[in-house]
């Protein structure tokens, strides 16, 4: 039983983490709102990466709650207020250990995939 | 609670605001590429994605959702009432009936049985008992201590706050009429130790607990009330009591009671002069106490019991073998509690029944509504989520049911009680208390899962699409098979109830066929309490008795009158061992009898037929050969039934004596002259089964000296009369009264109350059971009526087909009731197998209880199954006159 459970957390982990990750990321550069948060997320993937604003919202209240990011409203002269999300310290540390995570998990799975160009890696 | 909403409606907002402009932004950028306002919109829309779903996920992150769900369930349930008020009500009565029934029957449980004794600290109180090896509690109760005993343990005690207790009985003659009244003797400090303050003056100083000091007495509530008019300047008024006078310092506190009735008066125990209580051998204290501060159980336990060893050791003619306990103090119930526990346990059932059909009810509905439920899966409703609805509108039912049965319960509680048959202990602790209402809100809660878990477990996941495409007509099997099983279930039920009623029934009618070894017309029994100053001079006890006779004997319509002291069918008896030679094994494993002392007329007034020999007469008297008439049961248990006559039992407890008026050694045997017929002395329904059956009689005239003030506290006389027995009572109290006229009769019955009495119990059962076990059917038919109608409804279709293709109506109804039939014959099968195994529990709990017979079975099982037919019969005509156009066009 709790075999089954543990299996299903890491696998939804990574998923979870990776949007998390990929969020913490983009704040990285600028404050940004959740619309322009997602078309960044988009553009830099070269359009491959479309974030489900389903889970988007739901990812920013969290990291919120965890204190990796924090929100502010601002008015823009346009249109609606605005909800602008920032990194905070706590999540550039957390961005920091997800990245190195990835970076890791990406060779390991780069090494299974391509055996052989192991040695031709620079 | 309230802050955190309004925050919650804070964020709520925001969010809404945040997708707002999200969307407001997606939109403006599409425009800029090019598109219409209108498209734009669209693609914005698009590319987010189902909003509401979004909202709904993002403030699951903020916790305290279900809340939120929870009310918004509960709206959406009474919403759904409230379209269905038929339903609504049929359900709510149902468990109403259920839950009052069941929480009525708790509140008695958790009155008599489980409720704490009324006193501050309870679980500190302990009652101090004696122990011998071999003693039979069950027949004696536990044993107490002797009054030196006592001061020695209140003396060594460190951990223990102590006080004893002695129940005593005599004629208080002033003020007022002479009555017989009920008084403890008590050591000063037993208020102190219970921890409750006397109502009105003072409790006995410790001054007072010495021979010879100040007579004064302590009034119960009770008796105060009644014959004091509750006057609060009673205080240094006098009562006379057994021939002394005492001066009333004080008023017991209301309801206050240790072992049966509120006594009417209390004296100093330590005023007393007795000889019994200065005797080792004599045991008639109860002791509590209650744990100093700090001490432990163990403590006292430990330190107790070494007091008894030593004085085991000290008086080793007397305590010998004895060891003292310490237990902790318990309402003294006697056996009510199986008989509650009985009955708690039959209405449980009733509950159960009650919750089977109510399940069954929202199943129906839940079928009904399947379409709704998958519509709403389909709009992104998780399973969960819809349980949980369920659950909720079942909660909701049981809660409510709950609400009107604990009212129900309220009312009908005092009436319930005026009709238990005799005395039920502790009666003024039964309240609907917060234990009784925390049982109530659990077992409707409980109920709410029970019948709603069914419901809710079908709430649609697989098949949505069928579901969709389907028509509502249209049923799964397995819903089927849900429905049959709780009629089923319903029936098997109904079926233990139905058997252990019937159980009862045939236990009374054979009880009532019994003969109860004595003429019970015209019999008329009753104590008397000789006159205190006779009472006191033990040399001019036995006159009072004969002319308390010969008195009674000249009443007009008093045929024939004895003394004596056990009178079969009511409380109170005496046990001895007895053994057929000299050579006798340990006391303790003695043979039992029950031994009364008689008068010469004794035969003659209770109508038992002598069988052998001869009974008392003038003739046994102190010094000559003592004597004792035996029944047949001891003289075939003893004797193989023959040569009884002129054999001899050798009993070490009798109240033997010498001529010279001294004690002889009592293993001198006892001569028996005659047998006579065996006495239904347990009841007509309680005695087969009873432990102790035989039975012994002798001379009252034989007892000795120092015995007979004790006996004639003890003695009843009965009167044989050629009227109707309730009429000699008031010439018989007016003859009685003594020169002092202060003798009293009281505990005045006629032997046809006693007989009737003895199966009061099994009457109340079988009453109640039968109550019981109507509900059980009513509710089981009405479960068939339902299901049926429902299963058929369903199947109007079906059998429009079947009509069409040259079905008749008889065959289309033998169809109906063929299925009912089916699920009839299952339940029975079922609720017959119960009923075996639940037949021995009531075998064991209820005195008397015939043994499940066939008959039991071929008397009741056709009474349910036509009950039930008749129930399925409407809906099977329903279905036999289906117009097969209509229905065919149904589909």
């Amino acid at each position: 039983m709790s075999k089954r459970k543990d299996r299903y957390q890491s696998r939804t982990e990574i998923l979870q983490g990776t949007l998390d990750m990929l969020i913490l990321q983009t704040l990285q550069w600028a404050p940004r709102h959740g619309y322009a948060l997602s078309k960044a997320i988009r553009t830099n993937s070269g359009e491959i990466l479309k974030v489900d604003t389903g889970s988007l919202y739901p990812a920013l209240h969290r990291l919120e709650r965890k204190g990796w990011i924090a929100s502010e409203w601002k008015t823009s002269e346009l249109g609606p207020r605005l909800r602008i999300y920032r990194l905070t310290q706590a999540g550039r540390r957390q961005l920091m250990s997800e990245r190195s995570r990835w970076e890791r998990l990406t060779a390991a799975i780069a090494g299974i995939l391509n055996p052989g160009e192991k040695e031709n890696v620079p | 609670m309230k802050r955190s909403f309004w925050r919650r409606e804070r964020r709520n907002e925001d969010l809404q605001e945040e997708i707002r402009a999200h969307l407001h932004l997606a939109e403006r950028e599409a425009m800029e590429s090019g598109m219409t306002k209108k498209e734009a919109r669209h693609a914005a829309r698009r590319e987010f994605g189902n909003v509401t779903v979004a909202e709904a996920v993002t403030r699951d992150m903020w916790g305290s959702r279900w809340l939120f769900d929870f009310l918004q369930d509960v709206r959406y349930a009474l919403r759904s009432f409230g379209q269905r008020p038929g339903f609504v009500a049929v359900a709510l009565l149902t468990l109403a009936l259920g839950i009052g029934a069941t929480t009525l029957m708790f509140s008695l449980v958790n009155g008599v049985l489980l409720k704490p004794l009324p006193y501050p600290e309870p679980k500190r109180l302990v009652a101090v008992n004696g122990h011998t090896d071999g003693w039979n509690t069950k027949i004696y109760g536990e044993q107490k201590l002797s009054y030196p005993d006592f001061l020695e343990c209140q003396r060594e005690s460190r951990s223990l706050d102590m006080a004893a207790l002695v129940y005593n009985s005599g004629t208080l003659s002033a003020p007022g009429l002479p009555q017989y009244v009920d008084y403890f003797e008590i050591s000063p400090e037993l208020f102190t130790v219970a921890r409750v303050p006397v109502a009105l003056g003072r409790a006995f100083l410790p001054d007072e607990d010495r021979i010879g000091a100040t007579p004064v007495a302590i009034l119960g509530y009770s008796f105060w009330q009644k014959r004091f008019d509750g006057r609060t300047d009673v205080r240094g008024s006098t009562v006379t009591l057994e021939q002394n006078q005492y001066t009333i310092v004080g008023v017991a506190p209301a309801g206050f009671r240790l072992y049966g009735d509120e006594p009417e008066v209390y004296t100093p125990l330590g005023q007393d002069p007795a000889g019994y209580l200065r005797n080792r051998a004599a045991q008639p204290v109860h002791v509590i106490g209650r744990l100093r501060s700090g001490a432990t159980l163990a403590q006292a336990q430990a330190e107790v019991a070494l007091t008894g060893n030593h004085l085991a050791q000290a008086f080793a003619d007397t305590n010998k073998g004895r060891s003292l306990q310490v237990k902790l103090l318990r309402a003294d119930v006697g056996d009510t509690g199986s008989t509650l526990w009985l009955l708690l346990g039959a209405v449980g059932l009733v509950l159960l029944i009650a919750c089977a059909n109510v399940a069954s009810l929202m199943l129906a509905r839940a079928v009904s509504r399947e379409r709704e439920l998958a519509m709403r899966v389909a709009l992104g409703a998780s399973r969960g989520r819809l349980v949980r609805q369920c659950l909720t509108e079942s909660a909701l039912l049981g809660l409510a049911g709950g609400l009107l049965g604990v009212m129900l319960a309220r009312v009908g509680l005092s009436p319930f009680l005026t009709f238990w048959p005799g005395d039920l202990p502790r009666i003024d602790e039964v309240q609907v208390d917060w234990r009784v209402l925390l049982f109530a809100v659990g077992v409707s809660v409980l109920s709410g899962l029970l019948f709603g878990l069914a419901p809710a477990w079908r709430a649609p996941v697989r098949e949505l699409e069928r579901i969709l495409r389907a028509a509502a007509r249209t049923m799964a099997g397995s819903s089927r098979q849900l429905h049959s099983a709780f009629v089923v279930s319903e029936i098997a039920l109904a079926i233990v109830l139905l058997i252990a009623a019937g159980m009862l029934g045939r236990t009374l009618l054979h009880a009532a066929s019994l003969d109860p070894g004595l003429d019970i017309r015209n019999l008329l029994v009753m104590r008397v309490g000789l006159s205190p100053a006779t009472l006191a001079d033990p040399a001019r006890i036995p006159a009072g008795w004969q002319e308390v006779i010969d008195r009674a004997r000249r009443v007009p319509g008093v045929e024939a009158v004895t003394a004596v002291d056990i009178v079969p069918m009511r409380p109170g008896n005496n046990q001895i061992g007895y053994w057929a030679s000299a050579d006798m094994p340990q006391k303790e494993k003695l043979p039992m009898v029950l031994a009364s002392s008689a008068t010469p007329d004794y035969l003659k007034v209770m109508g038992i037929p002598l069988l052998e020999g001869r009974f008392i007469d003038d003739h046994d008297r102190l010094g000559s050969e003592l004597v004792i008439v035996v029944d047949d049961v001891l003289a075939k248990s003893a004797f193989g039934g023959r040569d009884a006559v002129g054999s001899s039992l050798w009993i070490p407890d009798m109240p033997c004596v010498q001529a010279t008026n001294t004690f002889v050694d009592c293993s001198a045997p006892y001569k028996i002259i005659g047998v006579v017929g065996h006495v239904r002395y347990w009841g007509l329904a309680g005695d087969d089964q009873a432990q102790v059956r035989a039975q012994l009689y002798y001379p009252l005239a034989q007892v000795a000296p120092p015995f007979l003030r004790r006996w004639s506290q003890l003695m009843s006389i009965a009167v044989r009369t050629s009227v109707p027995p309730l009429a000699v009572v008031e010439p018989l109290r007016q003859e009685l009264r003594g020169a002092a006229s202060d003798q009293v009769l009281y505990q005045v019955r006629t032997m046809e109350q006693l007989a009737h009495n003895s199966l009061a119990l099994q009457r109340f059962l079988l009453l109640l059971f039968g109550i019981f076990a109507a509900m059980a059917l009513v509710l089981a038919c009405i479960g068939i009526y339902g299901v049926l109608a429902y299963l058929t409804g369903q199947r109007v279709p079906e059998i429009g087909l079947r009509m069409a293709l040259g079905a008749s109506p008889a065959e289309v109804m033998w169809l109906v009731l063929r299925q009912s039939l089916g699920i009839i014959l299952l339940g029975i099968g079922i609720g017959t197998a119960v009923a075996l195994a639940t037949g021995h529990v009531m075998e064991r709990l209820v005195e008397g209880m015939q043994p499940i017979s066939l008959s039991t079975f071929i008397l009741t099982i056709p009474f349910l199954v036509i009950a039930a037919m008749l129930a399925s019969l409407l809906p099977a005509r329903r279905a036999s006159r289906v117009d097969p156009m209509n229905a065919l066009r149904q589909e």
